[in-house]
């Protein structure tokens, strides 16, 4: 019960708080919506927040699985030899410096017109790193007793790797997940907002920036959160059945 | 020194190993020659970081001698085999497992015959025999530290090994716990029967479990000193504080002491 209230009970407090901002300051829309001009925005253009949230919601979810098969094979390839790892590291650190938001046009050239893959790709980008680490770090610093008790009664390295290394990686790899989420939104919303014709939250977000109807600005930043705290929730449960030993019981 | 005798069960003959470590290279055995005798238990002390821990990689197979060989049953060892059970100071139960899920793991692991109910029966009645009935169902982490150690050691033992490695088994623990596991160790040498290696630092520890202590000299390390023990098998806790185990103290004591003033360089 109490872990229903709190959260609801919070937003109200906030959205209250952002209403009576916004009002005792009397700032006009443009500078900043009030909650209260949300809705109509929302109202106005609801078949479109609901086809362009479920095509944003689409790529984050591809563009999230595959940081998560390229990601984990990284991080076993680094996390298994420490060559690989010496190896790759500094080049995928360097990749992971680059700002993708420089990467987003140079990807929207590559493929143009091809608005979909574009959008998955730079979701992938942005999101593949944090795995690819958590996994290599779980793997490696896999205490080698571990490895010793298993190899002593004779058991292959796949056994190794899928009795003890992988679901000891879980809790670090469900870490990883969660801020994989939120990063494989921002390069969803990239590709949308900067490609032209583009499609889902982020062009329709832009098309408010073009036509100067702020309150559908804020309200697409609403709509996002919402996405975003939706997805981020499904990793959390997927890490209570999954990886929900690694919780530690408070009382 | 030789050892040819058909009542050994693992037999270290002549032994040499060196690490090669960013540093340069580190010989950590000597020539090191040792037997075990089938159903006995050998305790091995020295210096820290003599290479005790390296003897028992060599005897579970998970390390190959640069030179000279290890024997187990007249076989020459060469690769890793099912028919060895090991326990470390860090009892490395899987947090995401059951206790008796944990005990399991090795008949996962090992070829066997066994159905599920059978398996279930043999990890219960190890259980029972180190007195942990009724924590089948809990998870490591909600156990104390001597209680994980006593479900390691199931564990170690749950596919009938021939040999249980010990490596510092008891190390973490505080003294009530360990001597009441050491009391749990004669009770499942009763009952099941192994051959015992048992690496320690606690020369109370060696007197109290072992048949035969092997005192390692400082690395590279051989053997320097090689004390069977008047009393074999199970004994009671008593003995521990008569004068003979102060003796028996006082004997292996001296032999460290020799050991460590050979390894101790020119500081």
């Amino acid at each position: 019960m109490r872990q229903v209230f709190v959260p609801i009970f919070a937003m109200i407090i906030f959205l209250l708080f952002w209403e009576g901002l916004v009002w005792v300051n009397d700032w006009p829309n443009y500078k900043m919506a009030s909650p209260s001009d949300l809705w109509p925005a929302f109202w106005r253009f609801k078949g479109l927040f609901l086809t362009f949230g479920w095509e944003t919601l689409w790529r984050t979810i591809v563009g999230l699985l595959i940081a998560i098969a390229v990601g984990v094979l990284f991080g076993m390839v680094m996390g298994f030899s420490k060559v690989m790892r010496e190896g790759l590291y500094p080049l995928l650190v360097g990749f992971n410096a680059i700002p993708k938001a420089t990467v987003v046009p140079i990807v929207a050239l590559m493929f143009v017109g091809q608005h979909d893959l574009n959008t998955v790709l730079i979701a992938f980008m942005i999101s593949f790193f944090p795995i690819a680490v958590s996994v290599s770090i779980g793997l490696s610093t896999l205490e080698p007793e571990y490895r010793d008790i298993l190899r002593s009664l004779g058991a292959s390295q796949l056994t190794i790797f899928w009795k003890i290394a992988l679901p000891k990686t879980l809790p670090e790899f469900f870490g990883a997940l969660k801020v994989a989420v939120t990063l494989a939104f921002i390069g969803t919303n990239l590709m949308e907002i900067v490609s032209p014709h583009g499609r889902g939250l982020g062009a329709l977000f832009d098309s408010g920036k073009t036509n100067a109807d702020y309150p559908l600005m804020f309200a697409v930043l609403i709509a996002l959160a919402v996405l975003g705290i939706a997805l981020y929730y499904v990793v959390v449960v997927l890490e209570k059945i999954f990886a929900g030993w690694a919780e530690r019981s408070t009382d | 020194m030789k050892i040819l005798n058909d009542n050994d069960l693992i037999v270290i003959d002549g032994v040499s190993h060196t690490f090669n470590t960013n540093s340069g290279s580190l010989p950590v055995l000597d020539r090191l020659s040792l037997s075990v005798p089938e159903n006995g238990f050998s305790a091995i002390v020295g210096p820290s970081g003599c290479g005790k821990s390296t003897v028992t990689r060599l005897v579970a197979g998970l390390l190959k001698p640069d030179e000279g060989s290890v024997w187990f049953q007249g076989e020459k060892v060469t690769s890793p085999r099912s028919t060895v059970g090991m326990a470390f100071q860090n009892p490395v139960l899987l947090e995401w497992r059951s206790i008796i899920k944990n005990v399991l793991l090795p008949l996962e692991i090992v070829p066997n015959d066994l159905s599920a109910s059978d398996r279930e029966s043999r990890a219960n009645d190890l259980l029972k025999l180190v007195g942990l009935s009724g924590f089948e169902d809990k998870r490591p982490s909600e156990l104390s530290g001597g209680m994980r150690q006593r479900a390691s050691l199931c564990r170690a033992l749950v596919h009938r090994p021939e040999v249980l490695i010990l490596d510092e088994p008891f190390g973490a623990l505080d003294a009530f716990t360990r001597e009441d596991l050491w009391l749990t160790m004669h009770r499942l040498r009763e009952e099941e029967p192994f051959t015992g290696v048992l690496i320690t630092h606690d020369l109370r520890e060696a007197i109290f479990l072992a048949d035969q202590v092997i005192v390692l000299s400082g690395r590279p390390a051989t053997v320097q000193y090689n004390q069977s023990m008047p009393q074999q098998g199970p004994r009671s806790l008593d003995q521990l504080y008569k004068p003979e185990a102060n003796e028996m103290l006082n004997i292996l004591r001296e032999q460290i002491r020799i050991a460590r003033k050979g390894e101790e360089p020119a500081a």
